[in-house]
């Protein structure tokens, strides 16, 4: 085995070097970066620039922390589910996802196959809009306004069919223990592959006027080289060690529900730059639609969506880590329960969390221009972060 | 038909394909031993009843095997809690944290933490934390969690850090710092991390931390 010792890299430490070094002459410079979302979101990080390069970054999130973990234990099972998932609004049947999978587990519930098929369904639609809208602001960012316009309109092709589906257009609360919380209406089949077909269509056209767009591919490409070795020590997940030349995902490895009987690859890139975190997330809804086609066709037509719950059910004591494929990479739950109708511990494990480790390591060294090609490509959601 | 950027990736289509290679690799004795070393029923932390794993014990084999490896090492210092599928859960005593957390790291290939879990246990006076280890090199780990715990007094709440074997660790420990109040020995900023700069009251994972009004 390689050994992977943490240890403090060459840049860092000459960024550290500087500082002292610069300091004496007061060439350095502390800008304050958020948290009033100057395309950072809703955080701020301090970095330190010696002219046009930054030597230093100290994140500071926290400024959207609402205590979701705090929160589920003064709540029963499913009077969780709500509150769950507002940390991502826009992928909100993933982060209910893995809490039902690991509260299923708990109270030793099976889901319905037809309602592991909507599942997968809804949980494909958010993926879709949450990297929809991500793709919108880094197109933003980066000064390309079409960027913007185009994917904030199709992700309402999505929503519209999510709002036909769970009869909410953002946060569904539509992922439950025991299955989704109501069927499928009539028409919708055909309404989603014809949606689906048109958006196929679309994402070609991305790839025209903004991934082979010369600007954009000099903004990115060779910036924020994330080596593979420094993805696996930092932890990252997602569309960011995807694009670290690592084939990992949670669909894969551990599938869970219907994932295994399901036909896609896992898409991943080796050139470890912001361009190419930014192509996973595109890739992957192009594989996206390709899944929601199949499991389209595979669902049973008739069947139980849930199993019924009886109220303020309670789970045998014990313990659950279950994971699942968010927008952002591995998403996990780890949840504890006394045998109670409320859970003794919940802990949400995010992606978004584990990728912002590797901010101070892109950043420092970098010019100051790159910075938002290389925070908006670690696909970081700060309220999920913050929890 | 859309992906054009595969290579290699038939081995990760199935689990199946991963326990059956490692079954291979397991002599027959060695299954024995490990059925026999360790129990099936998993005897939960929190309350005194017991939950059956639904899965047979032949699935089990390859989580076995990983334990066996470590067991063949640390013999009595680390307890076995459970055995799922695809989960496992050791304890550790803090003193051997760092020795254990090596060797998984070096040795068996669970390369990095996936998350830190600090979870408080009034009953018994004590803090329990859970590195949720997971392995992005070794396909036939992918799936597997590997739950490294150990428990520290309440009163007195200090641990070693991870970060010398895990970089991943860095602000997971220090969310636990100030959310549970466990000092890490090693960390280089036990400090304020997702809480207001202001806050003056007590960690508030801790369960003597009530939200007002409730």
């Amino acid at each position: 085995m390689e050994n992977f010792d943490y240890k403090i890299n060459d840049t860092q430490k000459l960024g550290l070097e500087i500082i002292k070094e610069a300091s004496f002459d007061d060439r350095l410079m502390t800008l304050s970066v958020g948290p009033q979302h100057p395309g950072s979101g809703h955080f701020r990080f301090v970095i330190k620039i010696d002219g046009d390069y930054i030597v230093f970054c100290d994140p500071d999130p926290g400024y959207v922390h609402r205590g979701e973990e705090k929160m589920a234990e003064y709540r029963t099972y499913i009077q969780n589910i709500p509150h769950l998932e507002r940390p991502v609004i826009h992928d909100s049947t993933n982060i209910t996802y893995s809490y039902s999978l690991a509260v299923e587990e708990l109270l030793g519930i099976a889901v319905p196959r037809r309602g592991q098929f909507i599942r997968a369904i809804a949980s494909e639609f958010n993926r879709q809009i949450y990297t929809l809208y991500w793709l919108a602001i880094y197109g933003i960012f980066l000064g390309h306004s079409t960027m913007f316009m185009w994917p904030a309109g199709d992700r309402e092709l999505f929503i519209d069919l999510m709002e036909a589906l769970t009869g909410a257009r953002v946060t569904h609360a539509f992922n439950i223990p025991g299955g989704v919380r109501n069927d499928i209406p009539n028409g919708f089949k055909e309404r989603c592959l014809r949606q689906v077909s048109y958006f196929e269509k679309r994402l070609n056209e991305y790839e025209d006027i903004f991934y082979n767009n010369p600007l954009f591919r000099q903004r990115t490409e060779k910036v924020g080289i994330l080596t593979k070795e420094d993805a696996i020590k930092l932890g990252v997940t997602g569309s960011v060690l995807r694009a670290s030349g690592i084939p990992y995902d949670i669909r894969k490895v551990e599938p869970y529900d219907v994932y295994d009987e399901i036909d896609f690859k896992v898409q991943y890139l080796k050139t470890c730059d912001s361009f190419a975190r930014s192509y996973v997330p595109f890739l992957d809804m192009k594989e996206s639609c390709y899944i929601i086609k199949q499991l389209l066709d595979k669902m049973p037509e008739s069947g139980d969506v849930r199993t019924k719950l009886q109220s303020n059910v309670k789970g045998q004591s014990g313990e659950s880590y279950k994971r699942v494929e968010s927008g952002r990479g591995a998403l996990g739950y780890y949840v504890v329960s006394d045998g109670s109708p409320k859970p003794y511990r919940v802990k949400i494990s995010v992606g978004s969390f584990r990728n912002i480790l590797a901010l101070p390591h892109l950043l420092v060294g970098s010019k100051l221009g790159d910075m938002p090609a290389i925070y908006w490509s670690l696909n970081y959601w700060p309220v999920e972060a913050d929890r | 038909m859309i992906s054009k950027i595969s290579e290699n990736l038939d081995k990760w289509n199935s689990r199946q394909f991963i326990t059956t290679l490692n079954d291979d690799n397991i002599s027959q004795n060695k299954k024995s031993d490990n059925l026999k070393k360790f129990p099936k029923e998993i005897s939960s932390i929190v309350g005194d009843s017991k939950i059956q794993t639904s899965k047979t014990e032949s699935s089990l084999l390859f989580e076995n095997s990983v334990i066996f490896k470590i067991s063949s090492k640390f013999d009595s210092k680390i307890v076995v809690e459970f055995v799922k599928p695809s989960r496992i859960k050791i304890r550790v005593d803090p003193a051997n944290i760092i020795e254990i957390a090596k060797f998984l790291n070096h040795e068996l290939g669970f390369d990095h933490a996936e998350s830190v879990t600090g979870t408080d246990y009034p009953k018994d006076n004590q803090i329990e934390v859970i590195y949720h280890l997971g392995s992005y090199l070794r396909d036939d780990l992918a799936h597997l969690v590997l739950s490294l715990t150990t428990r520290t007094d309440r009163d007195e709440a200090r641990l070693p850090s991870l970060l010398p074997v895990y970089g991943s660790v860095e602000y997971h420990e220090r969310e636990i710092f100030e959310m549970l109040g466990v000092y890490f020995d090693g960390h280089p900023r036990n400090e304020r991390f997702l809480l207001p700069e202001d806050w003056a009251d007590i960690p508030p994972l801790r369960k003597e931390f009530h939200i007002k009004g409730r």
